[in-house]
């Protein structure tokens, strides 16, 4: 009665299985056997940190993919300060930052054994982005943005902080606190890294502050310049009053250091463990080597040309050296 | 050896695979127990570990919630605030919708609406929760922020639309079994007491599945409050204490997920935030889901 | 009589009034479900369509709009599932066989019961927070496609419990009692009789619950979710990405292009479940037929 049902039930039941087996063993595998043998590099390069560098970490991690199809580069999103975490515990290979690691982490990594080696990979703009609506706040001083995103600030209104303003709320967008963007803003403009108040939308998101700042009139928010050069046209930029008068974050204002005080670097930090594996190295060479052509797509700026020179010197030196019983010691 | 031996050996042989058999498959019950004591377990453990750091009455009190700045906040008003707004704003959609639909398909309706419109409110119920994000960011905030323009791009409102709209077939689906269940032979008494379709079904109908009602509303509340993909794509990352729709709030689920996004490492004080919101969240849903069940056994018994 | 017209007015007229009022109600609100159904599935399409291609499926996704595909996420989403199903459909169908055929009607059966009930009803966040502390952490599965499958089969555990327990329930006892009359054990019967009988409608509360864990996204995020995965998996421990997270990531970008690529993903993601569901149904109808013809 029910027999015949039951072999039909298995037997398209098997038959399912086969076939999503087979459609995945077919899309899912650019086999990955007999790619080692033939030379290729093969593996995972784990990337995980600041949301700032993300782009390019992103552009890299596709290109690079697209070169080497068996070395998987994952990117991860936890902030600057997550990354290291991870980094630290040994979870990642190369950690995204867009500030210097900070003494406390450097510790930390140090207790388990990891010695965070650093490049620097690329010049950022900070850039504090308004509504386009906003044609009152084309030139803001240090002090000003300080007043409004100091600690316990009470500021609310555009009017609280230039008299001749306009009435409007200011809605306010920002990182949250686990990312290398909050530290080093609230470092150069509230002098101290962490304080800041702490009644903004926080993301770790860019993109979510991009959609804020850009629907909102009174908004007013601060992230790294590749995410305001994605969206010029529904973001608006605010000079930064500093030494050298209004300043706008432009490529040539951050190369020259002109822009300030919210010019700043970007690193990527990897450790000896890592180096030894042949894509990781392969991996940092290939950014380095293309930082010129893929970071000012991406919307960031890069370095000057003598310092990737450098990075890549120390790299070949680390590289070199780490290599277990093939090259001779070290060069220096 | 006599006939009866070899039977009596197989059977025997059989009583043991069978106890092996019970065994295993009481195993398989067991996981289900096994989860329900997980959860509460790593639930209660790590907010252990939060609370002798925290203490309750400012958690529980607190109006400020900021665990990942210098000035470090632990009260998860905010957080409670926002859940419950996108609760309340979703029932205030779904209740009044979902009852009428019910009434509708339950007293109403012919055989032939009954079969177009039951499939399509599954379909509505089976769509996974971050398409209905899409739908929130992309077509009700524009469409609300036209409306009023003081609507911020993240906004309460919106989530709490969407979300409304999610639980619809679920108030109308558990709503509509609550009032088929009711004995045709009340409503017929009625009926031959001259009451309208109309009467017979607000004033019979409806009292008499009460009970089945109100749990299905219940449940759906729950739902609400557990709904995490659309309130963190439209409604917002401020936990703050406000009653206002247009602005931009945090839920209990979405500050979960920001939280576990940037994902801090295990151990710290703010990883452990996850589990004490967690605890909360899990303590409210399971108190809504017995509430419900209670007054399903209670309607069950008042019919025998 | 007189007391009647005193006391008694029909006031039909009204009366049927009201109710043609109510029913009017009614109707705009099975209109408006029905309305938000078509708006979102229209705004979807309308959206999603100039992304959708059969490039769109067989790429990885990139931050070139034009580049971008969800390949990684269909796969991803396809091992989960084929390791779902995997789990949860010996755990499921022994729980339901167990209550329904072994266990004694007591309280232990009742406390199961309630449990299990009890259990549908967390929110699938709290699932993800227990994967994240047992399986990520715990058995140190790390963020892999183990951890997320394991994490969605105990989410979907109470309904394919559910389902089977109602498929079982509903074989008529009077094929146990026949079996058992020829001298069966309680294994014999169950493996040869109910469970032959009760499989499409097992087979179904399957497919339906898979229909569900595809699309849950939240205990994903918290078990597994990278923001940049370009590659394909290829055994369960890897890391992964799904269909959810993919639309989601997309979502969240504040370009337009990308909010097309999102709702072209959910396309594909409607065009699974659909496949899922009817897949479902049809099997349903197929035995139901056949059981009443």
């Amino acid at each position: 009665m029910s027999i015949p049902t039951t072999t039909l039930l298995r037997t398209s039941a098997l038959a399912l299985v086969v076939a999503a087996g087979a459609f995945a063993a077919a899309c899912g595998g650019d086999a990955d056997g007999d790619a080692v043998a033939s030379g290729e590099l093969s593996g995972t390069v784990l990337l995980d940190g600041s949301s700032t560098v993300f782009p390019i970490a992103e552009a890299m991690s596709e290109e690079f993919g697209i070169a080497n199809p068996q070395v998987r580069v994952p990117v991860g999103l936890s902030g600057t300060g997550g990354g290291f975490k991870k980094f630290c515990a040994g979870e990642t290979d190369i950690s995204n930052a867009s500030r210097p690691v900070k003494d406390s982490e450097l510790e930390t990594c140090r207790a388990n054994g990891i010695e965070p080696l650093e490049f620097r990979i690329a010049w950022d703009g900070l850039t504090v982005v308004k509504n386009p609506a906003n044609d009152w706040a084309t030139c803001m001083t240090v002090e000003e943005l300080r007043r409004i995103w100091q600690p316990g600030s009470t500021i609310t209104r555009w009017s609280q902080v230039r008299e001749e303003w306009p009435d409007e709320e200011i809605v306010l967008y920002g990182p949250d606190t686990d990312s290398g963007t909050f530290d080093y803003f609230t470092e150069a403009i509230n002098g101290e890294g962490g304080a800041s108040r702490d009644d903004y939308t926080a993301s770790a998101d860019d993109n979510v502050l991009v959609v804020g700042v850009a629907g909102d009139a009174g908004a007013l928010g601060y992230f790294g310049f590749a995410y305001y050069e994605e969206n010029t046209d529904r973001l608006g930029d605010i000079a930064i009053g500093g030494g050298n008068g209004c300043v706008a974050p432009s490529r040539e204002t951050i190369e020259d250091g002109t822009y300030a005080p919210l010019s700043r670097p970007m690193f990527i930090y990897t450790k000896d463990q890592a180096l030894r594996k042949p894509e990781v190295a392969a991996f940092i060479r290939f950014w380095i080597e293309n930082s010129p052509a893929l970071v000012p797509e991406v919307g960031y700026v890069p370095v000057a040309d003598s310092v990737y020179a450098d990075d890549l010197q120390r790299l070949e030196e680390l590289t070199a050296g780490g290599a277990p019983a093939m090259e001779d010691a070290a060069v220096e | 050896m006599s006939q009866t031996d070899p039977d009596l050996k197989r059977r025997a042989g059989r009583r043991v695979g069978e106890g092996l058999i019970a065994g295993l498959l009481f195993t398989c019950g067991l996981v289900s127990v096994l989860t329900t004591i997980g959860i509460v377990v790593v639930l209660v453990t790590e907010s252990a570990g939060f609370f002798r750091q925290v203490p309750l009455v400012d958690f529980l009190t607190g109006t400020q919630w900021s665990p990942l700045y210098t000035d470090q906040q632990f009260g998860i008003l905010p957080l409670l605030n926002g859940t419950l707004m996108i609760a309340v704003g979703a029932m205030v959609l779904a209740l009044p919708i979902g009852l009428t639909s019910a009434i509708y398909l339950s007293e109403y309706a012919s055989k032939r609406v009954r079969g177009i419109v039951k499939p399509l409110l599954e379909i509505l119920a089976g769509i996974p929760t971050v398409v209905y994000g899409y739908f929130a960011l992309v077509f009700i905030t524009p469409v609300l922020r036209a409306v009023f323009p003081g609507a911020g791009v993240y906004n309460a409102a919106s989530g709490a639309i969407v979300v409304g709209i999610m639980i619809i077939p679920m108030v109308a689906s558990l709503s509509e079994d609550a009032l088929s269940a009711v004995p045709r032979s009340l409503r017929e008494a009625a009926y031959g007491l001259g009451a309208t379709k109309f009467e017979v079904s607000t004033r019979v109908a409806v009292p008499a599945a009460l009970s089945g009602i109100a749990a299905s509303f219940i449940l759906a509340v729950s739902r609400a409050i557990g709904e995490t993909m659309a309130v963190t794509l439209a409604a917002g990352a401020t936990p703050r204490m406000t009653l206002n729709f247009l602005e931009s709030i945090q839920t209990m689920t979405a500050y979960i997920v920001q939280v576990s996004l940037g994902e801090t490492p295990h151990g710290s004080l703010e990883y452990k935030t996850i589990f004490a919101v967690g605890l909360v969240l899990f303590l409210i849903t399971l108190a809504m889901n017995l509430l419900s069940n209670r007054i399903t056994t209670r309607f069950r018994e008042a019919y025998e | 009589m007189s007391l009647q017209d005193e006391r008694f007015e029909p006031r039909l007229a009204r009366r049927r009034r009201n109710g043609k009022i109510f029913q009017a109600v009614c109707l705009s609100s099975i209109a408006f479900s029905i309305a938000m159904l078509i708006i979102l599935l229209f705004d979807v399409a309308k959206d999603g369509a100039a992304w959708f291609s059969f490039d769109f499926i067989t790429s990885f996704p990139s931050r070139i709009p034009d580049r971008a595909g969800v390949k990684p996420a269909i796969l991803g989403s396809l091992w989960v599932m084929m390791l779902v199903a995997a789990i949860s459909f010996p755990f499921g169908v022994g729980a339901a066989i167990y209550l329904e055929e072994y266990a004694p009607k007591g309280r232990v059966r009742r406390l199961i019961q309630t449990n299990i009930a009890n259990l549908a009803g967390v929110p699938s966040i709290v699932y993800g927070i227990l994967g994240l502390a047992i399986f990520v952490r715990f058995f140190g599965f790390g963020r892999s496609i183990l951890a997320g499958a394991a994490t969605l089969a105990l989410l979907v555990l109470p309904v394919v419990i559910i389902a089977a327990q109602e498929a079982i329930r509903a074989v008529p006892s009077s094929l146990r009692e026949a079996a058992y009359g020829v001298g069966a054990t309680r294994w014999q019967v169950v493996r040869h009789h109910v469970l032959p009988v009760a499989m499409p409608g097992i087979l179904t509360g399957m497919i339906l619950s898979l229909s569900r864990a595809i699309g849950e996204t939240a205990p994903v995020i918290l078990v597994g979710a990278l923001a940049f995965v370009a590659f394909t998996p290829t055994g369960p421990m890897d890391l992964f990405t799904v269909l959810p997270i993919q639309i989601f990531n997309w979502t969240a970008r504040p370009q337009a292009e990308f909010h097309g690529l999102a709702a072209a993903g959910i396309i594909v993601l409607l065009i699974v479940l659909l496949m899922m569901n009817a897949t479902a149904i049809l099997l349903r109808n197929y035995y139901q037929s056949r059981r009443g013809g």
